[in-house]
């Protein structure tokens, strides 16, 4: 079972807030999960090299040619820089980093 | 004539023959979505009016209505994954699945909903509420495809397109009575496609018929520029050798998936299913994934990995949901993935936080990932012996809303006999086999091809199609 403490690191860690309610919640799912998912320590796996993707390409490169699929114009530009919530002009606000 | 339960191939056959023009098709979509969505909730976004895209070019889908799952981006239109941090997000570009479509001629009817970031086997977890399934609107349509699976089975569209992580096209699919392919894992390009667990994603057709995924998928395969992954292979006509019988074809049947947790009316269905394949020809032989039970437990450890890194990119500051109450950078983070956030993507991205974090690595995702190797392996030596893996798709036929929702494990084990496959990175499709003796719902039955077989699977998936009727 994972401690409250260890809860809280590792919402810390996903920049999630919790609730007290929700810790206790979050607690007993995530441990129940981790139970269930230490089923894999009965395998033995010496020496199998890791498969992280299955299509095999490694490296997959392109000619270093000027791309026009996506010329940024204003349209785009509007289209990309209009999806941020906070914005001044052409400019995204953001909040400040370091605490008042 | 009025358009009745259409599939792509009747409605080209009708428009050709000037039963209805493509106005006439589209008002008839129209108003069903206009009178029957409310009561399903498989739309999030039906399109108006989509007259403009008759403009499209001429092509193989000319006119052909159909629905996209709502994590796929369709340029100008509203994307939210199902989820309340994209609620307002609207698409800056199509995905390359929707380009095809749209030089194909298709025209698209809406977005449809799904678990949140497609994480989900009931369409319980979307934000804008769950579908229901079309058989019996008090059950779920499975998922996370289940606005696409029950749009599909209700007719109010002649196919849609969903994606699959680890059954999300073929356990809907089942569940709803329709057809649904999920690729070989690079032969269907994902850019545009909101990611979940990238090294698993894949974009597959949900049709009314195995011969419409096979067209379907002649429109929307093959290598794009935009997707490293995809494979640079020819893709071939896959409507072309459907019609050749598959007399003396290999078919395997891994003793592990007639297990505890499959339900009697499912097994029993599956069953006789093969007895028709074994009557039109096909030699059966039973044979074996040995570490078939540690897939599901390596498949959450890697898709939550995977996760909590593709939902990282969900800042509150370049687009989606951001909290009104934050003052710092920091809280600005904090509070838009808090409000913004569903409780199942809460888990799977602090699992994967875990998973990922410091001194638990090699344990968890090191350990999965060798897993995830054996299983590949397992598959491997199964197709030294056969042509085409059969089984169950989901153990059990549509549950009832509410039934499981309580406990997100039960929910897991949902994809028991889908997620291996993705695993291995190979192509899998579920077909309708008749309804379950109990519930007297739909069953699927679930075929497994080798990696960029898609012809003979969809060959047999065909042939079998046309002796279950």
């Amino acid at each position: 079972m994972l401690t409250e403490k260890e809860v809280e690191h590792i919402a810390q860690l996903a920049r999630i807030k919790l609730t007290e309610k929700e810790k206790d919640k979050f607690k007993r799912e995530l441990s129940s999960i981790l139970d269930f998912v230490k089923k894999l320590n009965e395998l033995d796996t010496e020496g199998v090299e890791p498969l992280y993707q299955t299509t095999g390409i490694i490296n997959a490169l392109r000619s270093d040619e000027h791309r026009k699929d996506f010329e940024m114009n204003e349209d785009l530009n509007e289209k990309l820089i209009g999806q941020a919530p906070h914005k001044e002009n052409r400019f995204i606000k953001v909040g400040s980093v370091l605490k008042k | 004539m009025t358009p009745s339960n259409l599939t792509i191939k009747s409605t080209r056959e009708a428009l050709n023959r000037g039963d209805f023009s493509p106005e006439e098709l589209i008002r008839h979509y129209e108003n069903k979505i206009e009178k029957e969505n409310k009561k399903l909730n498989a739309l999030l976004t039906p399109f108006k009016p989509v007259d403009e895209q008759l403009k499209l070019p001429e092509g193989l889908l000319r006119g052909i209505p159909y629905a996209l799952k709502d994590n796929i981006l369709f340029e100008n239109s509203l994307a939210t994954a199902g989820s309340k941090i994209l609620e307002n997000y609207r698409a800056s570009f199509d995905a390359t699945v929707v380009k095809k479509l749209k030089t194909a001629g298709a025209v698209c009817l809406g977005k449809t909903n799904l678990d949140e970031f497609a994480m989900g086997t009931s369409t319980e977890n979307s934000a804008f509420g769950p579908t229901k399934n079309p058989h019996d609107i008090s059950r779920v349509p499975g998922g996370s495809s289940g606005g696409s699976a029950a749009a599909v089975a209700a007719d109010l569209c002649v196919f849609a397109l969903g994606s699959d992580t680890g059954g999300s096209i073929r356990q809907p699919a089942a569940l709803c009575g329709v057809v649904g392919l999920k690729p070989t894992y690079g032969r269907v390009s994902r850019h545009g496609l909101i990611a979940m667990a990238s090294s698993l994603d894949q974009i597959g057709p949900i049709t009314k018929n195995v011969y419409d995924a096979a067209l379907v998928m002649n429109v929307i395969a093959g290598h794009d520029e935009f997707d490293a992954t995809t494979a640079k292979k020819n893709v071939p006509d896959y409507t072309k050798s459907l019609e050749k019988e598959i007399k003396g074809l290999k078919v395997g049947i891994p003793k592990e998936f007639f297990r505890d947790g499959l339900s009697v009316e499912v097994a029993e269905r599956i069953k006789s299913t093969i007895s028709i394949l074994e009557s039109i020809g096909c030699n059966i032989a039973e044979v074996s994934i040995p570490n078939f039970e540690y897939a599901l437990a390596a498949y959450y450890v890697i898709v939550p990995s995977e996760v909590s890194a593709n939902l990282s990119r969900f800042d509150g500051i370049r687009y989606g949901y951001s909290s009104k109450s934050a003052d710092t950078l920091i809280d600005t983070y904090f509070e838009s993935r808090t409000e913004g956030f569903g409780p199942e993507s809460k888990r799977r991205i602090m699992i994967g936080a875990y998973a990922l974090s410091s001194g638990y690595y090699d344990a968890y995702y090191l350990k999965a990932q060798k897993v995830r190797r054996l299983i590949k392996n397992d598959f491997d030596s199964a197709f030294e012996k056969v042509d085409v893996i059969v089984g169950p798709v989901s153990p059990t036929t549509a549950f009832r809303i509410g039934e499981k929702s309580s406990d997100p494990l039960a929910l897991y084990l949902e994809d028991i006999y889908t997620v291996p496959v993705n695993l291995a990175g190979l192509p899998g499709i579920s077909i309708p086999c008749g309804n379950g003796e109990n519930s007297g719902l739909p069953v699927g039955f679930q075929l497994i091809g080798k990696a960029f077989d898609e012809e003979t699977l969809l060959r047999t998936a065909y042939q079998l199609e046309q002796n279950l009727k």
